[in-house]
């Protein structure tokens, strides 16, 4: 990911934001648009796996949450990588991103830690 | 006043202003769910044994609304290449859609789903008075199969005066397929469809109830986490389609004429918004209805 300055442009004119791979002429974009519908339906299928996987005994209910995370996750990646273009942004949002991560981490590691607790245990 | 970078990007960072700025929102936007989340797991793992419900929401309902909101992602980003291609009136017509679809999501909501809840019944029974009622907990059954007991008896509350009236001294309950039939093992685990109310009416003395009332937040820690984040998911979206209705008014014509990358990036701006709100479901749907 170069971090070189995009050329000038004019406010009305198109600026490159996808690091040059492709550029956002009609064509491109109407490339994108078949992807955006495909990713759409792929996510329907997905949501009707997980009902479908939920009613599945997996044979404890710990097992049948972590398939639903795993799919819930997939699903969540799709929605983040295409329709919120992580899959290629800029080097910034990805370090947003890593604090971020690494603040959440550290608010379920928190709640990790009651058990800990030794007044309710 | 002119704004700068509103179309170009900032040789600094590569990117266009309100991009980061959303970015950074999310980011904080993350937290706020994040707190919420954890708080569910933390309530989940420590609720006693047969006092984490299972089944209580709909899931057809619950599925649909789903469809309806990764079909609004879909339409918001197809209407963000609209405006990137020019095509104005495929745009309109796309947020247009993204709208109906955001405004059905929070009328099933909050006209079906919820008052559903306020309407239905239940009532824990105290400890020390659950044998009097295992013709309609069936826990000798449960520990048998080892699953987890119950305590708790669902369904329509025929005398609701009960709720309010001290001199009324026990609930009558239209009882639940689950408390009118605890031992068939069609009950062991929850249902796509849900189950009619049964014709089977249970007495139960409030004497022996330790708490019941409404499906209302205080009722259990379940209902209280699902009516937060729910409640916190509904008003993002609320949030989205005014902004999506304004820039879908004349105010997003005039914008265009302007300066149409501009209207593009504000759209990408809100999408991204409501791309998140998506996510955020994608995790509320399966915890709360299936799991």
């Amino acid at each position: 990911m170069d971090q070189t300055p995009p050329p000038a442009a004019a406010p009305d004119l198109v600026v490159h934001e996808d690091h040059g791979v492709h550029t956002d002429h009609d064509h491109d974009v109407s490339k994108h648009v078949k992807k955006y519908l495909i990713v759409g339906g792929l996510l329907i299928v997905f949501t009707a796996l997980t009902v479908f996987l939920s009613y599945v005994d997996f044979g404890n209910s710990k097992a049948n949450m972590a398939v639903g995370m795993l799919v819930a996750t997939f699903k969540a990646g799709l929605v983040a990588g295409i329709f919120m273009h992580l899959s290629a942004e800029r080097k910034l949002i990805y370090r947003i991103l890593i604090f971020t991560a690494l603040f959440v981490f550290a608010l379920f590691w928190l709640t990790y830690l009651h058990w800990y607790d030794p007044v309710v245990r | 006043m002119d704004i700068p970078y509103t179309t170009t990007a900032r040789p600094d960072t590569g990117l266009w202003n309100a991009k980061i700025g959303i970015w950074l929102f999310l980011a904080s936007e993350v937290m706020l769910f994040g707190g919420l989340f954890s708080a569910y797991i933390f309530l989940r793992l420590d609720a006693l044994p047969g006092y984490w419900p299972h089944g209580l929401l709909n899931v057809p309902v619950g599925t649909m609304n789903t469809a309806i909101l990764i079909a609004s992602s879909v339409t918001v980003v197809l209407a963000w290449a609209a405006l990137k291609m020019r095509q104005f009136s495929r745009y309109k017509f796309y947020m247009g859609i993204t709208i109906i679809c955001g405004v059905i999501f929070l009328a099933v909501k909050l006209l079906y789903e919820w008052p559903d809840k306020f309407h239905h019944f239940g009532a824990y029974i105290r400890q020390d008075r659950v044998q009097k009622y295992e013709q309609y907990l069936g826990n000798q059954y449960l520990a048998e199969r080892g699953l987890e007991p119950r305590y708790e008896i669902t369904g329509h509350l025929h005398n609701e005066a009960a709720l309010h009236d001290p001199n009324i001294h026990e609930y009558e309950i239209q009882l639940d397929q689950v408390n009118a039939d605890p031992t068939n093992p069609a009950s062991d685990r929850p249902h796509f469809l849900p189950l009619p109310k049964t014709d089977k009416i249970a007495h139960v003395a409030k004497a022996d109830v330790q708490h019941a009332e409404m499906f209302v937040p205080k009722h259990n820690t379940f209902f209280a986490t699902y009516f937060t984040v729910t409640g916190l998911h509904g008003l993002h979206v609320l949030g989205g389609v005014i902004v999506f209705t304004y820039f879908w008014l004349p105010i997003g014509a005039n914008l265009y004429k302007r300066n149409p990358e501009h209207l593009a990036n504000r759209v990408e701006v809100a999408g991204l918004f409501w791309h998140f709100v998506d996510l955020v479901w994608i995790f509320v749907f399966p915890l709360f209805y299936l799991l």
